[in-house]
């Protein structure tokens, strides 16, 4: 980690490249250093981040006046950061009859602040929970006393995240997580809070910056997808080649436990919808023994959506493993006990990341932990499904190897889609899909579960989702269409993101032939679409002309009555 | 530790923090004498001179010194100990 120092040496370097970012952050506690160690950490992540910086203990006035210099700043972001020592100074000037409603006077506070943003700004809220402070009033009986301050605080940070469950716009910073992990006497420093009312030591800003702004990152799209395992000494202890399977160490006795546990650890990490790859140097019938073989082993090869194993270097496997998966080099994890390969690969492949795992594998849990490398900043239930998707695509380029002729190869497919506009059923799948499409993504807007709820209701913009399901399963939605009507005589693609795991199967036409229809039947003559390029989504440079759009200036456009409807095989249902 | 040696140490964490080789520190130096010295980076440097000596200075001793001769009879009385 980063010191505060380097930290702040960075606000001097050139930030003109990096993605700009507005964030207001709104403090009742001295947040100058903390505003600097954002913007020094956003530098570390390519973010630009434009902060603007509310006076001192002026959350409410700036949220509740309309007129207010944080309206005007119209951020993407808003930190809001309440602290446990202005809460400790509330609680302590509160009447004993009002102390047992403390939380929830605090939640409806919070509440208030969070209503009247959302109502009129786009900002999405990040809110610090509240570190602990036990004042030792009680002793260990605080935990039994309902008007205790502990008992207060830790019922306000539980409140917190069921608000935040309700609330899509609405994401905590677990700062009482953070000063759990470094401790107390770390993250807080009496003699500086006295003296400038900061409640964050300086030895501590780095890592709260760090986690705030991975939580930035992911709103801005910026999040993992896909966790690359070597296997010897990295998923069990020993080497299989050479160990054979009844030597090597994973289970519950001695270092076989950290293995057993680091092994759970992924296994959650993959139900939760992170692709896991297997890259090893092996042959791929050893590698694969202790998978099908072993009692003891957690992942199975069932869990493993790209598997493998041979002698070549490690960064040309990732290279294939990327190809197959069709995801950004940046969105991979790659784990190695091997300081060499983890170079190799490192040097080679520009984006990945490539923790230094620590020499004791008794250490790879907390070292991980401490990491947070998966940061999300949504969840839905396709992505337990992720896993078996990838594999029934490995299955899917073998049967295509097959036919020579593409179009049989389609027709064999059997393929069927499913057309419906966003509706309350979706719209997180949707919003999910507009974060994390990257690639196969026009003008790469991006959308979150609010925007569409009001996409639904509004009276111009129309909205469609397709599914594709094929004789191998079902790829669930991998297609949103927005469009938005210009005048009487034009409709405009504002949104059209495609996922790549259905690429090269005339889902392009099929969708197009859709939005034609609908066009037609509602007496628009022109279809106009945009190409906004991001370092992402070169792949759709062309899109538009390939599909027969003419150019017009910045935008390419279609006109309704002279398209044919092009050649597909999917079905509409 | 002599004098000489802990204004020598206390130069080079300056240097560091305020991020600006040419500080040339003296016992009579204060916050007017040198640029980025400011209420904000006073913080930072109470807690680098903090670290790098091992030692806590009190609330109060925090924003007693007038210069930085005071603040290295302050370090010193404190790693004489």
């Amino acid at each position: 980690m980063q010191k505060f120092t380097d930290l702040r040496k960075n606000l001097k370097k050139d930030f003109s490249n990096l993605k700009k970012i507005k964030v207001a952050v709104l403090g009742d506690s001295a947040t100058q250093f903390l505003v600097q160690a954002l913007r020094g950490t956003g530098f570390e992540k390519s973010l630009d981040l434009q902060i603007w910086e509310s006076d001192f203990n002026q959350i409410e006035c700036q949220v509740l006046d309309p007129y207010s210099e944080l309206h005007e700043f119209d951020p993407e972001i808003i930190i809001i950061f309440q602290s446990t020592h202005k809460l400790l100074a509330k609680y302590n000037k509160l009447a004993p009859a009002f102390q047992p409603s403390l939380a929830s006077s605090q939640i409806a506070l919070i509440n208030t602040i969070f209503t009247t943003i959302n109502a009129q700004q786009r900002a999405k809220i990040i809110y610090y929970n509240y570190p602990e402070l036990d004042d030792s009033v009680f002793g260990n009986y605080a935990s039994k006393i309902e008007s205790s301050f502990l008992f207060q605080l830790r019922k306000l940070n539980y409140e917190l995240m069921v608000f935040a469950n309700e609330h899509s716009n609405f994401f905590l910073c677990d700062l009482s997580s953070i000063q759990n992990q470094a401790g107390k006497a770390y993250s807080f420093q009496s003699s500086i809070y006295i003296n400038t009312e900061m409640v964050l030591s300086i030895d501590i800003l780095p890592e709260v910056a760090k986690r705030t702004t991975d939580l930035i990152g992911a709103i801005a799209g910026n999040f993992k997808k896909c966790l690359i395992l070597d296997l010897d000494n990295t998923l069990w202890g020993g080497i299989i080649g050479d160990d054979g399977l009844e030597n090597i160490q994973v289970g519950s006795l001695g270092i076989g436990k950290a293995f057993t546990e680091f092994q759970y650890w992924i296994k959650k990490l993959k139900n939760r919808g992170i692709i896991l790859a297997v890259c090893s140097k092996n042959t791929e019938s050893v590698a694969k023994e202790p998978f099908e073989n072993h009692p003891d082993m957690v992942l199975h090869l069932d869990d493993i959506a790209v598997f493998i194993a041979n002698w070549e270097n490690k960064a040309d496997n990732i290279r294939q493993i990327q190809s197959i998966l069709n995801i950004g080099f940046d969105s991979m994890v790659f784990l190695d006990d091997n300081p060499f390969e983890r170079n190799m690969v490192r040097e080679n492949i520009p984006g990945i990341t490539v923790p230094e795992l620590p020499e004791d594998p008794a250490e790879y849990l907390e070292f991980l932990y401490q990491q947070n490398l998966f940061e999300t900043v949504s969840y839905s239930n396709e992505d337990a499904e992720r896993t078996k998707q990838y594999q029934v695509e490995a299955k899917r380029n073998v049967l295509q190897k097959s036919f020579t002729n593409e179009g049989d190869f389609l027709q064999s497919l059997n393929m069927v889609s499913v057309v419906a506009p966003f509706n309350k059923f979706n719209s997180p799948r949707v919003a999910q899909l507009s974060q994390r499409s990257n690639q196969f993504n026009l003008r790469t807007v991006r959308y979150t579960e609010a925007d569409i709820e009001a996409i639904i209701l509004a009276q111009d913009i129309f909205s469609f989702t397709f599914t594709l399901t094929d004789k191998f399963g079902d790829n669930g939605m991998i297609c949103v269409i927005i469009l938005k009507k210009e005048n009487e005589d034009t409709i405009f693609i504002d949104t059209w993101f495609m996922s790549c795991r259905v690429l090269k199967r005339g889902m392009e036409n099929f969708v197009l032939n859709t939005i034609v229809d609908y066009a037609n039947e509602n007496g628009y003559a022109y279809l106009k679409g945009q190409y906004l390029p991001t370092p992402k989504n070169q792949m759709v440079e062309n899109h538009y002309f390939h599909l027969g759009f003419k150019q017009s200036a910045d935008y390419w456009v279609l006109k309704v009555k002279d398209y044919n409807q092009k050649q597909c095989f999917i079905k509409a249902t | 530790m002599n004098h000489e040696e802990i204004l020598k140490q206390l130069n080079a964490i300056f240097i560091d923090v305020i991020d600006d080789e040419e500080i040339r520190l003296t016992d009579d130096s204060t916050a007017n004498d040198v640029d980025g010295w400011d209420s904000l980076t006073h913080i930072q440097l109470v807690v680098a001179v903090e670290k790098h000596f091992r030692i806590r200075f009190t609330s109060k001793e925090i924003q007693s010194w007038k210069n930085v001769g005071e603040l290295m009879g302050n370090i010193d009385s404190k790693i004489t100990v």
